[in-house]
């Protein structure tokens, strides 16, 4: 299915976040993840299912002010 | 507040300067001219990144290697984190990029930014309240960066804030206290809480005086990061903050419309009745 990770278009087999999450290319810890705008918190990956064209954003740590 | 220990959130330090991680010419130099400071709270952020995966992205490798070895340096450095929401426009942006700073950077601490123009970057003061009273019922610690308006400051109190951050002047611009007598107001009005003056400052002299106001501390990023020297800057920056906050400390004398003289007119020479 078709999702939108960081605004780019992506295409994902699974539809469970944390599998979605490997597909994509991140492992382990240090970065958070939001879907359309809702904070999803790290313990609730493996029980949290994806909808076409959900907006996927992952972020890290950088640098501010 | 007439302490001699900055305290925050029920957290007590020692340094009144806070300060940013970004703009610096290498992460070696941040590090570097942090330790300078002697700063014990330091702000940082999260931006979207691309898994290592080859990909085209937003970012460059090379940039997000630098990020990696800034959020590396600041973990080794042990301060107290304080992450930002910059950038976010709206109130639910700044709650959910509050949440996901609280599960990476493991604290309740946020500098709350809710921006309200582009050109000014200046905190939309309406939606800052709102987000404000909607982090703290989660219960984030909440440092609400905003604009030097009584009423707002005094709104985001009612919120549940502990401290307030009102603007020297625009983010980056280096024009020190744009509006002394509304920093003054808010100071003389506001008395309880810490209030730490944050964005805008170019000059130690700039933050020298704000502490000589009375202000609780300096949070200041652009003024050191971009200076010639950041490390000298640094040090400046903090012998600054810290002869300001003694000279507050010592009651500065009163000014005067007209002369007086320091030395005595009794016994000077060559004087005689005329």
């Amino acid at each position: 299915m078709l999702v939108s990770l960081n605004g780019e278009t992506k295409e994902i087999k699974s539809d469970l976040l944390c599998n979605a999450l490997t597909e994509l290319g991140y492992e382990d810890e240090g970065f958070a993840v939001a879907v359309n705008g809702e904070f999803v918190p790290r313990p609730t990956y493996n029980e949290y299912f994806l909808s076409e064209k959900d907006e996927i954003d992952v972020v890290a740590p950088i640098a501010g002010g | 507040m007439n302490t001699n220990k900055l305290t925050i959130y029920g957290q007590e330090f020692d340094n009144r300067l806070l300060i940013g991680s970004a703009l610096y010419p290498s992460p070696a130099v941040m590090k570097e001219a942090v330790q300078a400071s002697g700063a014990q709270i330091i702000t940082l952020s999260l931006r979207r990144q691309m898994a290592h995966s080859g990909e085209a992205s937003g970012q460059s490798i090379n940039s997000q290697a630098e990020q990696q070895a800034i959020w590396q340096y600041i973990q080794e450095m042990g301060l107290q984190l304080l992450p930002n929401t910059a950038g976010c426009k709206t109130v639910k942006e700044a709650i959910t990029l509050s949440e996901m700073s609280r599960e990476l950077f493991k604290t309740d601490w946020v500098k709350l930014e809710v921006v309200g123009d582009d050109y000014n970057l200046q905190p939309d003061p309406i939606q800052t309240v709102e987000a404000a009273a909607e982090l703290i019922k989660r219960g984030f610690k909440v440092l609400p960066y905003t604009t030097d308006d009584l009423v707002i400051c005094q709104r985001l109190l009612d919120a549940g804030c502990e401290v307030l951050m009102p603007w020297g002047a625009p983010i980056g611009t280096g024009q020190g206290l744009l509006n002394k007598y509304n920093l003054n107001a808010i100071r003389e009005r506001i008395t309880h809480v810490p209030l730490i003056v944050d964005a805008g400052i170019g000059a130690p002299s700039q933050a020298c005086e704000a502490m000589e106001m009375g202000f609780d501390a300096v949070l200041l990023n652009t003024a050191v990061a971009k200076a010639q020297n950041p490390v000298g800057m640094a040090t400046a920056f903090r012998s600054a903050i810290e002869g300001g906050r003694l000279a507050y400390e010592s009651g500065l004398m009163l000014k005067r419309q007209t002369a007086s003289a320091s030395t005595p007119t009794i016994g000077m020479p060559f004087w005689h009745q005329s």
